[in-house]
């Protein structure tokens, strides 16, 4: 049986790539998003080795919930993205500066 | 035993290069179609960990709706590639630094003995365990106003994504629901009497 310390590691260096992606690319929204669902993934797996690791259904539930709220968040961020290219006709990071922060 | 070593490596190894060329890729198409690759890849190694539904419910949900979405997206905005080329390389070391870091960090904290401890407790299950039952039954049950709260969040979803994205482009023509049904017969028909002409 693989432990719960390997895909503990896996789950920990997915998620240290989506945050270095969302270092690296600064020209586009969209890989910024696909980043964010690494981000995601990764914390699901740390849910499911736990969950199967403590043999409590409990995490397996609150990862459907994650997939739920991380659906609704990528169709509302994608709309958002839309909208803005209408308007700005860009997706570059650098160039989305109207609040000057 | 030395078989599931052979799976979880070769499948973790294909999640890390697969989420790796999401990151590093240019075009994002091709970060797309890795992103595809990685959620598949994901959905096997839980399935390793008896987590089977969820399993499913990512290749069905995140292969089969959200990346199509992200992918209909990336068609739609036209984007120019050579413009998106372009390297952020100001960024790179600290990003890098940040990532090591974390990566560092996260691993000697999940390697002390008392991980290992924990793994006692894990069984695997019978052959007559389903997990999609057991699931269901706890959602229907124990989760059942959490689930609720789920449903309205993707009707909001649903609402959001709609009103940000429709628009009305002065000049296209519309019909107006409220007034088509307020109209009465006498408005649309016109009965007009007109002369008989006679033939000369």
């Amino acid at each position: 049986m693989i432990g719960l310390q390997e895909y503990l590691i896996v789950g920990a260096l997915l998620f240290s790539i989506g945050v270095a992606g969302i270092f690296l690319n600064r020209k586009n929204v969209i890989i910024i998003l696909m980043c964010i669902e690494l981000m995601l993934l990764a914390v699901n797996t740390n849910f499911i080795a736990f969950s199967q690791a403590l043999n409590d259904s409990a995490g397996q539930i609150f990862v459907f919930f994650i997939l739920t709220v991380a659906a609704a968040e990528a169709a509302i961020g994608l709309a958002i993205l839309i909208v803005l290219f209408r308007n700005l006709k860009t997706v570059d990071v650098s160039e989305i500066d109207a609040l000057k922060g | 035993m030395i078989f599931e070593y052979i799976i979880f490596y070769l499948f973790s190894g294909i999640l890390l290069l697969s989420s790796t060329m999401v990151v590093v890729v240019r075009n994002p198409v091709f970060a797309a179609l890795f992103l595809v690759l990685s959620f598949f890849t994901a959905a096997i190694l839980w399935v390793t960990m008896q987590a089977e539904f969820l399993g499913i419910v990512l290749v069905l949900v995140y292969v089969g709706a959200v990346m199509v979405l992200f992918l209909f997206v990336i068609m739609m905005l036209n984007l120019e590639l050579s413009k998106l080329k372009q390297f952020y390389h100001r960024y790179m070391p600290i990003g890098l630094l940040v990532a090591v870091t974390m990566a560092v960090e996260l691993i000697i904290v999940l390697t002390p003995e008392k991980l290992s401890q924990l793994q006692q407790s894990q069984v695997s299950h019978p052959a007559e365990y389903n997990n999609t039952a057991e699931l269901g039954r706890q959602l229907y049950t124990d989760y059942m106003y959490p689930f609720e709260i789920a449903a309205v969040i993707l009707l909001v979803a649903i609402i959001a994504a709609i009103v940000l994205t429709m628009r009305r482009r002065p000049g296209t023509k519309h019909q107006d629901p409220g007034k088509q049904v307020l109209v009465q017969a006498k408005d649309r028909v016109k009965v007009v009497s007109i002369d008989v002409e006679r033939r000369d």
